[in-house]
């Protein structure tokens, strides 16, 4: 097994046992913090795929901005940061038989699929990702709308959180 | 490939084919020889973060009119040495009801996401460790983690100034890297490139020239960043005594406290880089990579003085001078100096490099010029409300 | 396989390292001698007074709020200023429409007192 495959196989099992542990664990700046590791874990993989402006994005606004402001919302709501509920669903071996039946028929689904058994073919040399983004983000003929949109989009979001946060003003 | 030319490769092939002749896999060797190469670079940063305590106190001293540590070594040069084992042989205490896994985690982050930004910079053409394309951002990445170990620190201190600290420094914090980013972003558009020894080969003119307001706004984000006065709102010292990092005693502060003055430093370096030409000095970067080195250190050093002599004349900003500092007249500073910028580039871009350099240098002194004429007209406003309207001076008396 | 990440995965190892190693050299050398006076939370020399949790002011979230929208904005903002080098004054233009929406944003948020502190 090559270096990649034994890093992916580790990272993988990283994600899933913290991805877990966010959910089940009883205390809430726990589970923010193992969130970090899950986002943190997904950065890792990103890079592995050599997407590396995805990776240092990842890392810059989920853990940067957004793991942050889950934080400072759990902070600000709760005085009692354990969660006095039951973890776990009443019905959860169910769950987790039609969980194992998903992966099944998903793993059943990608079988014929071909790339499973070819490794992917290395970036051209001289590939630089981020330039090409900007060019497809800037062309006419690109995505140039959607990138306008973006911003439209984000002073929706803007006004929203600013409503929201201050409608008793 | 000789020695002088380029250190890092002619050592590393030796290395590999030692390695190989040993019976290795390639792959294996080189990543060895990648661990020995990340290994070397960390002990000597950690070696120069020793150093930058004894410059630390000695600058302090003059800056304060005293001598500074000069018992211990000639001109007190072991003391940071001293400092250290002092650090070790005290007492570890957590206090009473703190999360312990957290607590001695995040001395552990704090100074790993210091030590992570070195990964990107450019000692020189063939001394750098990753020439990553996406450098600017890179460093933004680092500094989340920065935030994060902060908020870890207060939160598992279970110390209610510690977590008052905590807030009000990431709020700075996160505040401060909308304007860091935003100017980050100019050398990026002048360069074409994220990737910082590609920002640096485009400086045949010093970006500081091009854009002056640009490093002027990045230095104080990046002061606010580090968290050093007049920003320094977690270690407010006459207030919260030491923010954050209250319940730690020994080895973890002094991680702590070591990590904030060598991401001073390398901050100082970045500043270096994104614009005063990084490791490039009228060509004299061209005699060898060692010089290139030195070269960088040595405005790398320039800029922490700078830091430094920020931080010890400047009084402390109240928080919400700050944060009003920051979200009122920073960002749409930064937003606007990036537009104008943009603007000019493209426009100029093909041009003559001093007409080039001189409508730069015109569009940042009319911004300049505009933002104080502004804040003038804004603080006349503020004054006529609170004094009243001032009283035209008559002529003839 | 020559992946660049795996230096910057390398510098995580190691990064991590150097301070645990400090960290456990200290915690084998220095003494222990723990007592509950020591280990009582800090509050200037007094016994502590009051609950041990503070009413966190909404006013952080906000700040938080505010940056997060802003944060997605610059790295929107990234691959463009990659590409400006090669591209037409047109290319700026559209960038220049982006960042103005999102200052007209900011002005929103700054009129309705958003970015106060108090």
């Amino acid at each position: 097994m090559s270096l990649a495959q034994i890093v992916f196989l580790v990272v993988a099992a990283v994600i899933l046992g913290s991805a877990l542990l966010v959910v089940t664990t009883r205390n809430l700046i726990h589970a923010a913090l193992w969130l970090i590791v899950t986002l943190f874990g997904v950065a890792v993989l990103y890079a592995l795929l050599n997407a590396g402006f995805l990776a240092v994005v990842q890392v810059v606004i989920y853990i940067g901005a957004i793991a942050i402001l889950f934080i400072f919302a759990v902070m600000l709501t709760r005085a009692d940061l354990r969660d006095r509920a039951p973890q776990l669903n009443r019905g959860w071996w169910l769950n987790i038989i039609l969980a194992l039946l998903t992966f099944g028929g998903l793993i059943w689904l990608f079988q014929s699929w071909t790339g499973f058994s070819k490794t992917a073919a290395d970036i051209p040399a001289g590939f630089d990702a981020v330039a090409q983004l900007g060019n497809a983000l800037i062309s006419p003929t690109g995505y140039l709308l959607p990138f306008e949109v973006a911003s439209v989009l984000l002073l929706a979001a803007l006004v929203g959180a600013v409503y929201v946060a201050f409608s008793r003003k | 490939m000789s020695w002088w030319t380029d250190p890092v490769h002619t050592i590393a092939a030796w290395l590999t084919t030692l390695l190989t002749g040993w019976g290795l896999p390639a792959w294996l060797a080189s990543l060895i020889i990648q661990f020995l190469g990340v290994v070397v670079l960390v002990s000597l940063l950690m070696l120069l973060d020793i150093f930058l305590v004894w410059v630390e106190r000695k600058v302090v001293a003059r800056f304060q009119d005293r001598l500074g540590p000069n018992r211990v070594g000639p001109w007190g040069l072991i003391q940071p040495f001293a400092d250290i084992v002092k650090l070790l042989i005290k007492e570890d205490i957590t206090p009473a009801g703190a999360d312990r896994v957290i607590y001695n985690l995040a001395p552990i982050i704090s100074l790993m996401s210091v030590l992570l930004l070195w990964a990107i910079v450019p000692l020189a053409p063939q001394i750098l460790g990753v020439d990553l394309n996406v450098g600017a951002l890179y460093i933004i990445a680092a500094g989340a983690l920065g935030t994060l170990a902060i908020i870890m620190a207060a939160w598992s201190s279970n110390n209610k100034y510690a977590l008052i600290g905590a807030f009000r420094q990431v709020a700075v914090l996160v505040s401060f890297e909308v304007p860091m980013i935003a100017v980050m972003l100019i050398p990026t558009v002048l360069a074409g490139s994220m990737g910082m020894n590609a920002i640096v080969q485009a400086q045949n003119v010093p970006f500081v020239f091009l854009a002056p307001l640009a490093a002027l706004i990045f230095i104080i984000a990046a002061i606010a960043e580090l968290g050093r006065s007049p920003f320094d709102m977690n270690e407010a010292e006459s207030e919260i005594v030491a923010g954050f990092h209250i319940e730690y005693t020994g080895m973890k502060f002094g991680l702590f406290y070591a990590g904030e003055l060598l991401h001073a430093f390398t901050f100082g370096g970045f500043w270096a880089i994104l614009f005063f030409g990084g490791y490039r000095f009228f060509g004299l970067e061209t005699l060898g990579p060692l010089v290139s080195a030195a070269i960088l250190l040595a405005k790398a050093m320039v800029g922490y003085w700078f830091i430094m002599w920020v931080r010890y004349t400047v009084m402390r900003i109240r928080i919400d001078h700050m944060l009003a500092f920051n979200w009122k007249f920073l960002t749409p500073l930064a937003f606007v100096l990036l537009m104008v910028t943009a603007l000019v580039n493209a426009w100029l871009r093909n041009s003559n490099v001093l007409i080039y350099v001189l409508a730069m240098l015109a569009a940042n002194a009319v911004i300049g010029l505009g933002v104080l004429q502004i804040l003038r007209n804004v603080s006349r406003r503020d004054r006529e409300k609170v004094e009243g309207p001032s009283q035209p001076v008559a002529a003839g008396q | 396989m020559q992946n660049e990440w795996l230096y910057i995965g390398l510098f995580v190892v190691v990064g991590a390292l150097v301070p645990t190693a400090a960290i456990v050299l200290s915690w084998i050398i220095s003494p222990k001698k723990p007592n509950p006076i020591k280990q009582s939370t800090y509050e200037c020399g007094m016994e502590t007074v009051g609950d041990n949790w503070v009413q966190f002011k909404a006013q952080y979230y906000v700040f938080a709020l505010v940056f997060l929208v802003f944060d997605v904005e610059t790295v929107f903002l990234f691959p463009w200023a990659v590409a400006l080098g090669k591209l037409s004054v047109f290319a700026v233009l559209e960038g220049i429409i982006f960042i103005l929406i999102l200052l007209a944003g900011l002005v929103y948020a700054w009129r309705k007192g958003t970015l106060d502190w108090v």
